[in-house]
């Protein structure tokens, strides 16, 4: 028996999408795995006795060194915020391609901390901001001074010290374009140079808050013990930026969607499933649940999610002890064909995401595989048949061209950008104006407006014949012939329809970075954690990939 | 220094503020930052051409033959690039093109330089004094590239190379004979033993 692919037309509706959780393609795990062996080391530490001041961390392999150069600035309560039109941060750093110079450190000094404001170069990979969650920060500076360890629940509640609120790459504000490093091997997964920055980020945090208390105290004052800085990540407030993105790479995003169908292909075709494969499937499940009882938020949306997926568990749990043995062929394929008819959304995500954990074979070789030239793909075939356009799109569009999209709940909104600092954002376009200047990111519409105008012209004439008076939908054609070959790379809901959820397109795309807790604090922001329960630099050469599932309380 | 992903950005955005489609403002972001990428003034030249069209959009091309102009109009390089690109293998046939009247002549590079790849064939560009030869997408050959910016070309030829070689057969066979002296002298012994298949072989 062998399972097939699950039809895209299921996988990429936006509740689907937005039920996604980590898994072992996430990119903060990948990243750890691939530089568990790399030297890591403090190099600078040059702070005053409010932790204001500069310093560098590196991971060391062979000939490669990436620096994280950091900055700490005091700021005030009133000029901390997590927007993007902010203007200063708490922190900011930048991840340097080797070993910084004198004169780069100076360079980046007068520039990383203004961020888009400043300009770096192509030796930076990366470049980020971050302020303090300021009642946990006080609490623990508080705490370690007068030699004692911080509240364990008031630390639960948060589950960082510091959160980022932009993280950039790929050649914004002067950093490496893509191909300048793109054949470095141990960068081939998606965002892994985001994915190291953050991590040294959250190892800057700990040690700064070390050093403010042992300077504020210092006969009395300890440090923060291992076991509570490791269940503390690195929090994330992330906005509607994210959500463009996912449309405006169709590939990058099939890439990441085909390698997690593949793997659930592959292991639901697994025949003999082995003990001590089963038994890793258990353990983390069990030890996962820990990570929901700990999941708070005050979002009504989420609270519903969280809730949906623990009656999900308590029901799985009852059909995995009474149904499932390693005796049963192919019990991947039950487990999922079960879980597929029971449970929700939320559920079925979830169980896929851990039924993968048991498998490095399968997903190891996948993950490698999640980048995207989408250069290769860009040029328009247009010697093609419009008769073939339009059998692709009825084969790939089949709900997006049954909405009609004359009546106005299903254009309510658009997306615009910002003048200030670019910023994407939705409106509705009957309340505010800018309409005209919508970003071109209505694919489900603009697909129908292609289907009937091919519908009207002649099936066998050739699209580059079609194009010469059709441009303004030059756009779309691009990505239908892109749909053909990557048939994940199309979110398969209306996204400036009334009922629009947002932040099910932020969840997916933060699904992949590996983040766990998503805090909702609207339809279109929310607070997620990052590397909660990761190994710290010194553990990294002895860790094991399952530590997302270590007691996340 | 601008980064590719700034160029490709913003002069897809400006496009479409001078009134392309978005389609066709993504052609332009990836024309720009392949000339840039070419080292050629591809920003420059884009600025000054949107500049001059932001009020007055220009015509089309709708059929592309042998020779092209528009009555009284100048031709606008980023549509002609775009339809040669996509008409191209319909265009191969006719080996060589003639436009007049091209502003900017230089931003229909990148188009014609895809072509190159995607039928893989060189292509020799000559306008005004400057010519190019196109080399599968890979490098651009200028000669004769005085300004940075030539806002007109009176007269485009653009001409389909046929793949031949670009060296005489003297020349070839002197470089084989050295080439030769990397190989080993045979003998009976691994005639017989060192090589696969025997010498007759009627399987």
């Amino acid at each position: 028996m062998e399972a097939q692919l699950r039809d895209p037309n299921t996988v990429m509706k936006l509740s689907k999408l937005g039920s996604f959780h980590q898994s072992k393609f996430s990119f903060l795990r990948s990243f750890l795995k691939e530089f568990k062996d790399w030297d890591f080391k403090r190099d600078l530490f040059d702070l005053d006795e409010n932790g204001f001041g500069k310093a560098i961390y590196s991971f060391k392999k062979n000939r490669r060194t990436y620096s994280l150069v950091s900055f700490t600035n005091k700021i005030t309560d009133t000029e901390r915020s997590d927007r993007v039109i902010a203007t200063k941060w708490d922190a900011a750093f930048a991840l340097h391609d080797g070993i910084p110079s004198q004169k780069d450190i100076e360079r980046l000094s007068e520039n990383v901390p203004k961020q888009e404001a400043g300009r770096v170069t192509c030796k930076e990979l990366s470049l980020a901001r971050a302020n303090k969650s300021v009642r946990i920060f006080d609490h623990v500076v508080d705490s370690l001074s007068q030699g004692k360890q911080p509240d364990k629940q008031l630390l639960s509640k948060v589950g960082y010290l510091y959160r980022t609120t932009a993280v950039y790459g790929s050649g914004k504000c002067g950093l490496a374009d893509r191909f300048r490093i793109k054949d470095r091997k141990e960068i081939c997964g998606p965002f892994r140079l985001e994915m190291m920055l953050v991590y040294l980020v959250r190892q800057f945090t700990f040690d700064q808050i070390n050093h403010i208390a042992k300077l504020k105290n210092p006969n009395k004052a300890i440090k923060l013990d291992n076991d509570i800085a490791r269940n503390l990540g690195i929090g994330n407030s992330t906005g509607l930026g994210l959500a463009p993105f996912i449309v405006n790479h169709p590939i990058l995003l099939n890439n990441w969607i085909y390698c997690r169908e593949k793997a659930l292909k592959e292991i639901r075709s697994i025949e003999k499933i082995e003990a001590k494969d089963f038994n890793i499937f258990l353990d983390c499940l069990n030890r996962s649940k820990i990570n929901i009882d700990s999941w708070l938020t005050e979002s009504d949306y989420q609270k519903n999610k969280i809730k949906s997926l623990r009656s999900d568990l308590k029901k799985f749990n009852q059909y995995l002890e009474n149904n499932c043995s390693v005796k049963i062929q192919h019990l991947w394929n039950k487990i999922y064909t079960w879980v597929e008819s029971n449970l929700s959304n939320e559920g079925i995500e979830y169980i896929v995401s851990m039924i993968m954990e048991p498998y490095d074979n399968i997903t190891d070789p996948l993950i490698n595989k999640m980048s995207a030239q989408e250069e290769k793909y860009f040029t328009i075939p247009a010697h093609r048949k419009l008769k073939e356009v339009k059998k692709i799109i009825e084969n790939n569009y089949k709900s997006l061209i049954k909405i009609d999209y004359e009546d106005k709940k299903n254009i309510t909104n658009f997306w615009f950008l910002s003048k200030n600092k670019a910023e994407p954002r939705i409106a509705n376009r009957y309340q505010e104006y800018g309409s005209e200047l919508e970003q071109p990111l209505a694919i489900g519409r603009d697909v129908k407006q292609l289907y009937h105008r091919i519908l009207e012209a002649n099936q066998n004439d050739t699209v580059a014949e079609f194009l010469l008076y059709n441009d303004d939908l030059r756009h779309i054609v691009r990505r239908v012939f892109i749909v053909e070959q990557f048939p994940y790379s199309e979110i398969q809901d209306n996204i400036i329809g009334a009922s629009l959820v947002p932040i099910d397109l932020l969840r997916l795309k933060l699904s992949f970075f590996g983040a766990n807790k998503f805090d909702p604090k609207s339809d279109k922001w929310l607070r997620i954690n990052m590397y909660q329960g990761a190994p710290l630099p010194h553990e990294l050469k002895f860790s094991n990939d399952t530590w997302i599932y270590n007691s996340l309380v | 220094m601008k980064t590719l992903n700034e160029i490709d950005t913003t002069a897809k955005r400006a496009s479409k503020a001078a009134g392309f489609s978005w389609g066709i403002a993504e052609e332009i972001g990836k024309s720009i930052e392949s000339l840039e990428l070419f080292g050629l003034p591809g920003v420059t030249n884009l600025n000054l051409y949107l500049k001059k069209i932001k009020k007055n959009h220009p015509e089309k091309l709708n059929k592309i033959e042998k020779e092209n102009r528009l009555k009284n109009k100048e031709l606008c390089p980023i549509y002609c690039g775009v339809t040669f690109l996509d008409k191209c293998r319909q265009l191969e046939t006719l080996q060589s093109i003639k436009y007049y009247n091209v502003s900017y002549p230089l931003l229909i590079l990148p188009f014609i330089s895809k072509v190159s790849e995607l039928l893989g064939k060189k292509i020799l560009i000559e306008y005004n004094k400057s010519s190019f030869l196109l080399n599968f997408n890979k490098f651009i050959f200028s000669k004769n590239l005085d300004n940075q910016v030539d806002s007109l070309a009176k007269e485009m030829r653009i001409e389909f190379l046929e793949n031949k070689d670009f060296f005489s057969e003297e020349n070839w066979k002197e470089l084989y004979k050295l080439s030769e002296e990397t190989f080993v002298e045979e003998s009976e012994s691994s005639k017989t033993k060192g090589a696969g298949a025997g010498f007759i072989d009627n399987e």
